[in-house]
């Protein structure tokens, strides 16, 4: 009846406990609270069946910021843990433990922190860009999200019931095989990121489709603002790299479920398949990461160097170009399998190229700074602080990709700095950056200056002093992943990364504040222009927050910088807006059925329990072709409605 | 910039520059492992790393320096820096940084290219004395070493002769590790059911760490062993002495050793059989239900093997 659920699948271990019962206690006050302020119906019809871009990019950075504190408190306890761990003492965490935290913190920091993060500023930010009412397809949209989030909740009952994978955040096999991890960890893990996976992808289909097709008139490919750009580049390589992790991990599923031999090592199965199948992924997967930062930091530098962005051409040119390369450097993350000298090289020298399009990038960033007039508001001291930390991250990749020297720093700390040095300085810091940027655009005012800027400095201090001493420990031969530490001579260094955790951390606790201030003291800051930061695209134009419909007049669009062109335009007159009827879709809470079935399929196949597993299955189908025979689909604002609401919206004048 | 922005970042340059101050004293009385090589590859190595570092400094530099010195010179604050709010592209200058960097990336593909070949793991070295082979086998959690020639055998014990090439063959009969000792070499990975192969020679006497550096379950942290390195004669006579050693790595006793254990100590076994290593290879072979049970299976089998590391 329950397959291999039983009570023994129930937390024992004190810190399990204590995380679990801060769980239930969080959960149990959120319905609490639901229940005392009557606010169920508002959160079902404002938030969880909408298909709002603006509500579900909410939500996505919501979900983040809560895996942000899962996937940091894990680094925590890995920084302290190993600290406690050197030499005769034990530390805190047996391996058995400590394998599963490791690999939670790189499966959450990836797939629950930054992919929602991005998909968050995309969702909030490309419709408005491009001068769209809403995306492509709306109820995709929702769905998608749905998935991640129900992915992000199967992530975490691993820590309730049952435990995680504890074989690394790509869980190569035979290690993830049934021979070596028979329990049910690696089927969370694979569940977890398949429903999310297919969220990712949806979500790609469709904001390639938005880009592609909602451009409002006049807005040509080459007018795109640089982020709807490496937007758009992000989302192929969703498109095209999701479907392998998929393939991938339905392999090892098959290899786990019906014994079947794809990745194992007897029987003909070849692990070494896994490895090139999950890296024709996962590389392609960080420039998905870091392309829609690159764009953001164009945004920025623009606006707070007041200065046009140089070299716009170069930019897109050098994005395409990262992106077509991206696929084609995965065997760098694997040198030391044994491939023959031709191949290494022939790898190693295609990740060396990619510096070229990444150089030319830093190189206009700073020739749009040259001659500017720099304002240090935070957004642009992230974008500086990016520049300082990306840069010596690439060059340290740059280092790792010649085989030679990678033979020698592979799977070392070393690495561990090189990647937290290009995705903490680069996806994160974008990030940080986008948020403070579009903040007062979607909530209608703007952060405590003084609190992000403590908070980038704080960041960027614990930085370097958590992943300086990893470089170094590196070069003396630590290995990433180590449950204990028996070089004594490795511990003061490890001390002083732990310090650089808690800089980060309070960094962390800083940003929560700046959240919690600014939005006491949101009268103060109101955002009444819609144009906080002087900005020169379409997403300004439009009021802070914008209506529900964005725009009430679809704009036509004659330059790079529409908004700034009719701001500063001498001989602009503005036209007496003429309205037309607005067709919006109807919120659905379809998506939200199908993610919720998706969360108990995947549940009910880790667990084997197999007759609900086929049951939420036929439900999920039934939800989608319901839904494909739902012909009630839009709703119309009629346009004198729309000449009411945009009245009262503008105090009586238009 | 105000005076307190500027300050904060001061204070905070400082503090950083005062850590890597610390670290690099604190490193000069420390084992600095890659960076203190101890065999002719892992010195190659360590000379490519430099070699790449100073190439990236051609570019680094310049984008660091610009960097601060705009961030000074275009502060808001300045108002007698020159403001060009519309100038955005320059021919030559973007022509510049296509084609500085592309320079460099051509000069590192041609280092990349030939250093890739000369530091090959696969490739033999040149020794005056005659190979030592070396058969690895990754066990959960701790190494095997077996002598073929000498009909020896070794558990996270490495001893080697200097000046003399050590051609590692490298299997595991476990998860996936990498078989890795820092001051004499880069790392190769071991895996079931397939052989690696790695070369390296120690240039000096003395005792290094190996360890495996893929994570492989619970045990892996203490799956670490020591290389000795001594000198041919020194070498001769640890053989000797281990002959006298009680145990035998038996076909049963390997059975028993290659189940999980943790933190093992060394150990030295006086005998092993011949095909030892090709047994562990063929452990994983076996099931191929082609040549399950014939006796004819062990020629086609080699050959499978073989044509796994095709190279």
């Amino acid at each position: 009846m329950f397959g291999k659920l039983t009570t023994e699948a129930l937390p024992y271990d004190p810190l399990v406990l204590a995380a679990t019962a801060l769980i239930v206690l969080v959960a149990c006050s959120a319905i609490g609270a639901l229940f005392y302020f009557k606010r169920w119906t508002w959160l079902w019809k404002e938030w969880i069946t909408s298909v709002d871009h603006k509500k579900i990019g909410i939500m996505y950075i919501l979900l983040s910021i809560v895996m942000l504190f899962r996937g940091f408190s894990d680094a925590v306890m890995m920084r302290s843990h190993q600290v406690l761990a050197v030499g005769e003492a034990k530390g805190f965490l047996p391996p058995d433990h400590y394998d599963q935290v490791f690999t939670a913190h790189g499966v959450i920091m990836i797939f629950f922190v930054a992919m929602p993060l991005m998909f968050g500023l995309i969702n909030l930010m490309t419709p408005l860009q491009i001068g769209a009412r809403d995306v492509a397809f709306p109820f995709l949209n929702s769905m998608s999200f749905w998935f991640t989030a129900f992915g992000a909740l199967l992530m975490n009952t691993s820590l309730v019931i049952g435990d995680f994978a504890r074989t690394g955040w790509l869980a190569y096999p035979p290690l993830s095989g049934l021979e070596y991890s028979p329990g049910v960890g690696v089927d969370y893990y694979i569940w977890a990121i398949q429903i999310a996976g297919i969220g990712t992808l949806i979500s790609g289909i469709n904001f390639f489709a938005t880009i592609l097709m909602m451009r409002c008139k006049g807005m040509t490919l080459m007018r795109m603002p640089v982020f709807t750009w490496t937007v758009f580049c992000s989302m192929i390589l969703v498109v095209i790299s999701f479907p392998i992790l998929t393939a991938t991990l339905a392999l090892l599923s098959f290899d786990r479920l019906f014994d079947m031999h794809f990745f194992t090592s007897s029987f003909g199965g070849n692990p070494m398949m896994y490895v090139n199948l999950i890296w024709a992924w996962g590389h392609p997967e960080v420039y998905i990461l870091i392309l829609p930062a690159f764009g953001i930091f164009s945004e920025v530098v623009v606006s707070f160097a007041r200065k046009k962005l140089f070299g716009y051409t170069s930019m897109i040119y050098a994005t395409i170009a990262i992106t077509v390369l991206s696929f084609l450097v995965w065997v760098h993350h694997f040198f030391t399998m044994g491939a023959g000298a031709n191949v290494n090289a022939f790898f190693g020298i295609m990740t060396m190229i990619i510096a070229i399009p990444t150089g030319v990038k830093i190189f206009n960033w700073l020739f749009t700074m040259y001659r500017g007039r720099i304002r240090f508001a935070s957004p642009m001291l992230w974008m500086m602080g990016f520049i300082a930390t990306f840069t010596f991250g690439g060059m340290t990749g740059v280092l790792l990709s010649v085989p030679g020297i990678d033979f020698q720093l592979h799977n070392s700390l070393f690495l561990v700095a090189h990647f937290h040095n290009t995705i903490i300085g680069g996806v994160l810091f974008g990030y940080f950056a986008g948020i403070t940027y579009w903040f007062p655009k979607i909530f209608g005012f703007t952060l405590n200056e003084r609190l992000g800027k403590l908070a980038f400095w704080h960041w960027i201090v614990g930085f370097f002093v958590t992943f300086t001493p990893l470089y170094i420990l590196g070069f003396m031969g630590m290995t990433r992943r180590l449950q204990h530490i028996g070089d004594p001579e490795w511990k003061p260094l490890l001390i002083v990364a732990a310090i650089g955790t808690a800089i980060i951390g309070i960094g962390i606790a800083i940003q929560v504040l700046q959240f919690i201030v600014s939005i006491k003291n949101r009268k103060q800051n109101l955002d009444t222009t819609g144009d906080p930061w002087d900005g020169r695209g379409l997403e300004w134009s439009t009021s802070s927050p914008p209506p529900h419909y964005n725009f009430a007049v679809i704009p036509t669009v004659y330059g790079r910088h529409p908004f700034w062109d009719v701001k500063y335009s001498p001989t602009h007159v503005p036209l007496v807006p003429v309205y037309e009827d607005i067709h919006m879709p109807k919120n659905t809470a379809v998506g939200f059925y199908i993610g919720g079935l998706a969360f108990v399929f995947g549940f009910c196949i880790v667990w084997h329990i197999m007759w609900l597993a086929v049951l939420a299955f036929i439900g999920m189908i039934a939800c989608v072709i319901v839904r494909s025979f739902d012909e009630d689909r839009e709703y119309v604002i009629h346009k004198d409605e729309l000449l009411r609401i945009e009245l009262l919206r503008h105090g009586g004048k238009l | 910039m105000k005076i307190r922005t500027f300050i904060i970042s001061l204070a905070a340059l400082l503090t950083f520059g005062t850590l890597i101050v610390f670290l690099i004293s604190y490193f000069n009385t420390q084992n600095m492992g890659v960076l203190n090589p101890q065999g002719v590859i892992a010195l190659a190595e360590k000379n490519l790393l430099i070699t790449v570092f100073g190439l990236m400094m051609i570019v680094i530099v310049p984008v660091f320096c610009m960097l601060f010195f705009f961030m000074w010179k275009y502060r808001e604050g300045n108002k007698r820096a020159h403001y060009d709010p519309d100038w955005n592209n320059s021919l030559i200058l973007e022509w510049i940084w296509w084609l500085v960097p592309a320079v460099i990336v051509v000069i590192l593909g041609v280092i990349t290219w030939k250093s890739t070949h000369e530091l090959d793991p696969y490739r033999p070295l040149v020794s005056n004395a005659k190979p030592v082979i070396v058969q690895v086998v990754a066990l959960n959690w701790k190494w095997l070493f077996i002598y073929p020639e000498e009909r020896i055998a070794t558990v996270n014990y490495l001893h080697i002769p200097k000046d003399t090439s050590i051609n590692f063959t490298i299997t595991a009969d476990a998860p996936m590790n990498a078989f890795w000792i820092p001051q004499l070499g880069g790392q190769i990975y071991a895996m079931p059911g397939m052989s690696t192969k790695l070369h390296l020679m120690a240039t000096k006497e003395g005792e290094y760490q190996g360890l495996s550096s893929n994570y492989s379950g619970e045990g892996f942290a203490g799956m670490k062993f020591i290389t000795k390195v001594t000198d041919t004669k020194d070498y001769v006579e640890w053989l000797n002495t281990l002959r006298t050693s009680p145990s035998v790595l038996s076909y049963d006793e390997y059975t028993e050793l290659a189940k999980s254990s943790m933190n093992n100590p060394a150990v030295w076994y006086s005998y092993v059989p011949e095909d030892m290593y090709t047994r562990i290879i063929e452990k994983y072979m076996k099931h191929d239900p082609d040549m399950h049970g014939s006796p004819s299976s062990k020629q086609p089998t080699v050959n499978s093997i073989q044509k796994m590391h095709a190279h």
